[in-house]
């Protein structure tokens, strides 16, 4: 047998009717990373969790969590691996405390009483422990959905899309929570919408689009090949003077973005800029975002798809 | 079997927390029809020989709440766990597709006594049924919750829709329930309608379980029991092969 990884997905396909939701997957995750798994809605994401989950089952390839096939040996493979759904669903006949209960139990563990008491007090739920399910907000069932998901341990942790709709200070919480998991060495797949939360927890990405996997590597290598630093300047009146407005993208949010290689670069701008006797009215130097490499992978993507160019992968 | 235990907790736990709807609602039920056909029909209908109306009618009443009862427990349950997406909490844990079958069947069992007993308790007042072979009565009464306990989690597990459901109930079970002979005793039906009640796999619950009670059946009893346990394990293996192959749960 290869080496063991905590997720490790083989050309996987997966057809629902006429829709290809996978079409050859393949994917490893290292025991302990931060891994994010990202993509526009139908890329496959959901359908590459649900397989992994045993909740789909894959047309072909393999799929294995921590060694273990998930078709064959799939009591071993779920006992490694917690899951949190993205759409947001409970037991309405029960209360919180009864909720983790349950779940410990489908999983033979009868004695969990004080994992239980942590899970229910680091995620913030202890004045919910005993109220009805319904009773909760959207962001309390959320968190109940993590605890369900964490109740046996597992060494592997999915979460899909765990922030929509939930507030600021909640996702704080969450985040600060799963990222001290990681620490104490779980392994976490994660997937988002929310571009900068990857940029900030994972440190490998992979890219997701109808079916296929387009970009996977670090994180940080994703950022260099595909993003740089971005001058945005926002001027009191007038046009941009004609010797930057050649590289310069007018700015959704006002403005323009000039990209710069170093900051060299940005004071020669400026000189540019004080040269034609332009008023700035704002100024500030972004860092590469991970947004940009999305943008630019996608439409990469989209350019090889009618034909146009090969695409320069990254190293 | 590590987490069957919860799971059928679980299912238990699930019925009895609403037990006025699950359990209390067909004890009135059965009620109602025994007021009503034992005024209407008294004395028109003699079922068998030195038994009353009113007493053949209860225990096929009891009979028949229990076999509608242990169908809605398991196909409620499941098609509710669907619709509300919480079915996940099912499907991701290590559970094996025996665990699950089990877990459903036997909470569809419970809930179908708990049925029956109320029925009974409730009707001691109105005339009190003797009881010639309880081990008969019994076995009847768990074949017969067992067969549609099981019938139940096929039809939880294979309806999307609440109203697919619906259906499977009113066009398949109910019909079935009320022609299982619960009203008439099949002797006193023409010779032809006679052999089709003998294609009503409800029937050998419902004349088997009279048994029990009065000594006397339409057929002989270990033919109606091994019938309804042939249907019974038929049913099984096709549940467990369904649960097995994940179909209509795991896409």
């Amino acid at each position: 047998m290869s080496a063991r990884y905590a997720v490790e997905a083989r050309d996987v396909h997966k057809r629902y009717g006429a829709v290809r939701a996978l079409a050859g997957v393949t994917l490893e995750v290292e025991e302990g990373e931060f891994f994010g798994l990202l993509g526009p809605n139908g890329a496959g994401k959901t359908t590459l969790i649900s397989a992994l989950g045993g909740l789909a089952i894959a047309d072909s390839g393999t799929l294995r969590v921590m060694g273990h096939d998930v078709r064959s040996d799939y009591r071993a493979a779920r006992v490694c691996v917690g899951i949190v759904p993205q759409e947001i669903v409970f037991d309405p006949f029960f209360t919180v405390r009864e909720t983790l209960e349950f779940q410990s139990g489908y999983f033979g563990l009868r004695s969990n009483g004080a994992w239980i008491d942590e899970l229910i007090e680091r995620l913030a739920l202890t004045p919910k422990a005993n109220a009805n399910m319904r009773s909760l907000s959207g962001g309390m069932k959320r968190r109940v959905m993590v605890a369900q998901a964490l109740v046996h341990r597992p060494p592997v942790i999915v979460l899909d899309e765990p922030t929509a709709g939930v507030d600021v200070e909640l996702r704080q919480t969450l985040w600060s929570f799963i990222r001290g998991l990681n620490e104490a060495g779980h392994t976490i797949l994660l997937t988002t919408h929310y571009l900068e939360e990857a940029q900030q927890l994972c440190a490998r990405i992979a890219m997701m689009k109808d079916g296929r996997i387009i970009a996977l590597d670090s994180t940080a290598r994703l950022l260099a090949a595909f993003s740089g630093r971005v001058l945005r300047v926002k001027l009191l009146r007038g046009p941009l003077p004609e010797m930057l407005a050649a590289d310069a993208v007018e700015d959704p949010a006002g403005g323009w973005r000039i990209p710069i290689a170093d900051m060299a670069e940005v004071e020669r701008a400026l000189a540019r800029l004080r040269e034609a006797g332009a008023a700035i009215e704002s100024l500030e130097v972004t860092e590469p975002e991970l947004e940009q490499v999305f943008v630019k992978i996608m439409s990469l993507d989209n350019a090889r798809l009618r034909g146009e160019e090969p695409v320069p992968f990254p190293p | 079997m590590r987490g069957f235990p919860t799971l059928l907790r679980k299912e238990l736990a699930r019925f009895w927390k609403v037990a006025f709807q699950t359990v209390a609602a067909p004890v009135v039920s059965a009620l109602l029809y025994l007021l009503v056909f034992a005024h209407a029909l008294a004395g028109r209908v003699q079922a068998f020989p030195g038994v009353s109306y009113v007493e053949f009618l209860i225990p096929g009443l009891a009979m028949m709440a229990m076999l509608q009862n242990a169908f809605a427990n398991s196909s409620s349950s499941l098609i509710q766990s669907k619709i509300t997406g919480n079915i996940v909490f099912i499907l991701l844990p290590p559970l094996a597709p025996a665990e699950v079958f089990l877990a459903y069947l036997l909470a569809a069992v419970a809930r179908g006594m708990v049925v029956g007993l109320g029925v009974f308790a409730a009707t001691l007042w109105i005339v009190p049924v003797p009881l010639h072979h309880p081990v008969w009565a019994i076995a009847f009464a768990l074949v017969g919750s067992a067969l549609l306990g099981t019938l139940g989690i096929i039809a939880g597990v294979w309806s999307e829709k609440f109203d697919q459901l619906a259906a499977f109930q009113n066009f398949l079970v109910m019909p079935l329930t009320f022609l299982a002979g619960v009203f008439y005793s099949v002797r006193t039906l023409p010779p032809f309608w006679r052999e089709v009640s003998r294609l009503n796999p409800f029937f050998y619950a419902v004349d088997g379980f009279r048994y029990g009670f009065f000594g006397q059946s339409d057929i002989e009893p270990g033919v109606s029991l091994a019938f309804a346990t042939g249907d019974f394990a038929v049913l099984s293996l096709l549940t467990l092969h369904l649960l097995s192959r994940g179909w209509k749960l795991r896409h």
